[in-house]
């Protein structure tokens, strides 16, 4: 079979970076990350990838195909031109470990300021019932697997644009799953417009098109956020006439159209 | 150039964080003892994460006849009454509160029409009984538990490998490895210590499992001189794709057969109506209808009377007959059989089946919901394991204990789907709680032998420094293809002996492994210790199987093909003296009268 050119970004905060070329034979169904594990079992054994699952299910194997954010075992070759090399690089969002390995231990921190779960004192869980229509947003927020393509494309972090805490979409995912949970109890709104900064979005998108998951990141989880917030801070009729006329600027959030929230409780 | 290493002492150190290691470091936090979790990957992303179908559990919410005798019963019968009974006792009664609890702590579990926690029917369980979340199941158990350990504080020790465990005449004192991003030593004093790393699935080509399951766990136990059981004893799960190569072994879930999916060879023909064990084939529907009522009723979640469909007998049984169908001749085209479940709606397989729908779709270019699957056996999990006490998960080594699959005795000779995720859950809680108990009748800190540390640092550095020698992508290549070819499915006294003989020379040669680069980062490097620790657990497999003179559950023995009662009440035992594994048999005690009767009550009650 015909095989195809890599080049893959080397190096380490020590080490300057380069682009190594390889030769890789290409297989039938093959996707990128069976490119970097034949490379690291016949010509760079040191070369530094994660990976777990190899199904698109853990979210550990995140890298920049073509530029493009991407889970490596969930990309085809077959999907690209393979006359051309095809370019993997770290996520850039991150600092740089080694190779294609970067420190995400950030995500973690930050995520250790989300106030947590907190259920009804009242209520016995073997009491709980809800209806499947009435968690099914909130099961969409929970499929992410922690892969952190949407920190590295959201320019907020990317770019690290601000000094002021910003928890990113991923945890305004999270965020999002625990505030529409079906019995959950805390008021997270205070958190989100200081300390999770949510206000720093303006809604770009970007991370909702490299889900992996699918999740509608800013439609079903950001934006229903900032009204909440912008319900229990903003007051309701200056947000009416903001949205009478149309201006954006200040309020986006409230100026956005609201998306339909099947999971919401009303607060 | 060896410098100090950072040094994090606990009171109980939990090496793994997959769904058992959390539930323990949780219940070790509740106890007020301090703990460190420590893990290979990032957290969040253990083999707990890929767990689809769901998590066992006898709550009666779909079928208000199962009860905990019921799932107790089940268990027994597909481990062939080869199970630890009172683990298996343990295990049916807990998992339910263990499953509500997950919900306490935030799970969002499908539900029934009454809005209660759903359950879904398994292969090998009498009444449809694993709770599931679609088929992520593993995702929501361990980002649930995540939560719960985060929300407490605990310690995390990420991207940790441990290479070694000290210890002294009274017990374990200790743990070494490294850390991978930079690979500089680190060492956990501990007055405990908790296995929880999961399984050994490296050990094969193909296989469903990660890099991260070369068996560390099992290994390290029996360097500190506890005992392995069961060891003969590996799933094939039926079903993993086969093609595209890249992806041969991934796991097609068994909620796919759950869900009414039906196996059918080259020529179209049903073929595990054959299959069907005589002494249970009542338990089964006697045809087509019978199996398409049943699949109606329980997509429906109604109770019915119909049986369920013959897809749904246990693992061992269905990867024998797809094994026989494939060396038959009657084939699919990449070297399995036909699976298929598009016989159903397309909008209902694609919302019970989201992950497995994408999977095939993004991976293979194939529409589960248009056509068949092709699928075939793949190394999936051991039932053998440390050898542990049910109520506290105390090994025979004084302070190492070990829950989930990197401990024996639960599953006895095949497990039952469903029954892991219940398992971590259970007996993680029990040796947490064990744990913290020894933990608290120690008064001194523990002591790590600096001499005991200085050797683990050298083993550690001697790959880096060789030069030529033998390179282990190579090395491991050659064992995987041993155990796949010797000491598969299908086993005879001379194939063992020959795997034991060649596993022997790559014994001899890892002696030698040499790597290049440094210590940052260094998945070669890695590999080394993995692989070593993947030749003991192969090793012992293989001794394991030859003793074993009969065929019971997954161990299945062409020279001994019958099911030997002589053989019912022995596990197969493990232990080292030295460089070298010894093998023998210990008698399993009698079970009490009435837990017999119950373990061995016919039909569906
Ligand atoms: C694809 C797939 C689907 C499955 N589906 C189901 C299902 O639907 N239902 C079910 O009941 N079971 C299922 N199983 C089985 C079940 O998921 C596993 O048996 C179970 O998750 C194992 O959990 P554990 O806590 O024992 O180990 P794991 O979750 O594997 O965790 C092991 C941990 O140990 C760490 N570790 C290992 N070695 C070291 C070391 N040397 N140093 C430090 N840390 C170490 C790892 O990093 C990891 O954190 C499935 C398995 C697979 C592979
Ligand atoms: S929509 Fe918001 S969170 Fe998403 S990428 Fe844009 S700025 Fe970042
Ligand atoms: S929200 Fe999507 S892109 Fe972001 S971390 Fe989760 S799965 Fe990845
Ligand atoms: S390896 Fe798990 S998502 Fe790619």
């Amino acid at each position: 079979m015909a095989n195809l050119l890599m080049r893959i970004f080397r190096g380490s905060p020590k080490e300057p970076g380069t682009f190594a070329e390889f030769e890789v034979p290409v297989e039938e169904g093959m996707v990128v990350l069976d490119a970097l594990h034949w490379i690291q079992a016949h010509a760079a054994p040191d070369l530094a990838v994660r990976w777990n699952c190899k199904a698109a299910k853990c979210g550990s194997c995140s890298a920049e195909v073509n530029g493009r954010p991407s889970l490596t075992c969930k990309t085809r070759l077959s999907d690209f031109d393979l006359d051309e090399p095809i370019t993997v690089e770290p996520m850039r969002a991150f600092p740089l470990v080694r190779d294609l390995v970067t420190d995400v231990s950030w995500n973690y921190e930050i995520n250790r300021s989300i106030p947590p779960f907190q259920p009804p004192a009242d209520t016995p869980v073997e009491e709980w019932r809800w209806q499947q229509e009435d968690i099914e947003r909130v099961q969409e927020y929970r499929k992410c697997i922690e892969c952190f393509l949407c920190q590295d494309v959201c320019h907020v972090l990317r770019n690290h644009e601000v000094e002021r805490p910003f928890l990113g979409p991923r945890f305004l995912v999270r965020a999002a799953g625990l505030e529409m949970h079906p019995i959950d109890t805390a008021d997270r709104t205070g958190y989100l417009k200081d300390d999770g900064g949510i206000g720093l979005c303006n809604i770009t998108k970007c991370c909702t098109e490299v889900c992996p998951e699918h999740i509608k990141i800013t439609d079903n989880a950001i934006i229903p956020l900032k009204e909440r917030v912008a319900d229990r801070y903003y007051d309701p009729i200056q947000m009416f006439w903001r949205r009478l006329r149309g201006d954006r600027s200040s309020a986006p959030a409230a100026a956005a159209p609201a998306a339909s929230d099947g999971g919401d409780r009303s607060s | 150039m060896i410098s100090a290493p950072d040094r994090h002492p606990h009171d109980v150190l939990v090496i793994g964080a997959g769904g058992a290691g959390l539930r323990a470091a949780i219940e070790v936090a509740a106890l007020g003892a301090s703990v460190g979790l420590v893990c290979k990957s990032l957290l969040g992303k253990a083999h707990t994460v890929m767990a689809e179908g769901g998590v066992a559990a006898a709550l009666g919410h779909v079928d208000d006849r199962d009860s905990w005798q019921t799932h107790f019963r089940d268990t027994m019968v597909g481990g062939k009454m080869l199970n630890n009974v009172r683990m298996a006792q343990l295990h049916a009664l807990e998992a339910p509160a263990r499953v509500r609890e997950l919900e306490g702590w935030g799970a969002v579990f499908d539900r029934t029409r009454d809005g209660r926690i759903l359950q879904r029917p398994f292969g090998g369980h009498t009444h449809p009984r694993l709770a599931h979340v679609g088929d992520r199941t593993g995702l929501e158990m361990i980002r649930t538990l995540q939560d719960r350990a985060v929300a407490m504080g605990i310690a995390v020790y990420m991207e940790h490998t441990i290479t070694h465990l000290t210890t002294n005449p009274s017990g374990v004192t200790g743990a070494f490895g490294y850390r991978r991003l930079d690979g500089d030593a680190v060492v956990f004093p501990a007055k405990a210590i908790l296995l929880a790393t999961g399984g050994i699935g490296k050990a094969y080509e193909v296989t469903s499992n990660s890099w991260e399951y070369s068996g560390d766990g099992q290994a390290l136990a029996l360097r500190a001189g506890a005992e392995l059981i069961d060891m003969e004893f590996v799933q094939f799960h039926p079903t993993g794709m086969v093609w595209p190569p890249g992806v041969r072994g991934l796991l097609v879930t068994e909620a796919v057969r759950g869900e009414g999916g039906i196996l059918r060879n080259s020529d179209g023909e049903r073929f595990m109506w054959q299959y069907l064990p005589e002494d249970r084939r009542h338990e089964y529907a006697a045809t087509d209808e019978e199996a398409r009522t049943w699949v109606e009723a329980s997509s429906a979640s109604r109770q019915t009377d119909a049986r369920r469909p013959p897809e749904l007998s246990t693992r061992d049984n269905v990867s024998r007959a797809i094994y026989t169908e494939v060396r038959e001749g009657r084939g699919s085209p990449h070297g399995g059989v036909f699976l298929d479940i598009s016989y159903l709606p397309a909008d209902h397989v694609r919302r019970k089946l989201p992950s497995m729908y994408e999977q095939f779709k993004e991976l293979a270019g194939v529409d589960i919901t248009a056509g068949p699957m092709e699928v075939g056996p793949t190394t999936h999990y051991v039932m053998g394991g440390i050898r542990v006490d049910a109520e506290t998960g105390a090994t025979t080594v004084p302070g190492l204990f070990a829950a989930g699959e990197v401990a024996g005795g639960m599953h006895g000779a095949n497990r039952l789907g469903g029954n892991s995720l219940s398992d971590l859950l259970v007996f993680g809680q029990r040796a947490g709680a064990g744990a913290a108990a020894r933990a608290a009748s120690i008064a001194d800190d523990p002591y790590m032998n600096p001499v005991q540390i200085r050797a683990a640092e050298e083993e550690l550095e001697a790959p880096l420094s060789r030069t030529g020698g033998t390179d282990p992508y190579r090395l491991r290549e050659q064992l995987q293809a041993t155990m796949q070819s010797l000491v598969g499915i299908y086993r005879t006294a001379s194939d063992l002996k020959d795997a034991i003989a060649r596993i022997g020379d790559i014994r001899h040669l890892a002696d030698d492994l040499c790597v290049p680069g440094g210590r940052a980062f260094n998945p070669g490097w890695n590999l080394v210790f993995e692989l070593r620790n993947l030749i003991d657990i192969s090793d012992a497999i293989a001794r394991s199987a030859l003793v074993r003179e009969e065929s019971r559950g997954a161990h299945s023995r062409l020279d001994f093909p019958a099911t030997e009662k002589a053989w019912v009440d022995r596990n197969v035992v493990v232990c080292r003296d030295g460089e070298t594994l010894v093998v023998g048999t210990s008698p399993i005690p009698p079970m009490p009268k009435d837990v017999r009767a119950l373990a061995e009550a016919g039909g569906g009650a």
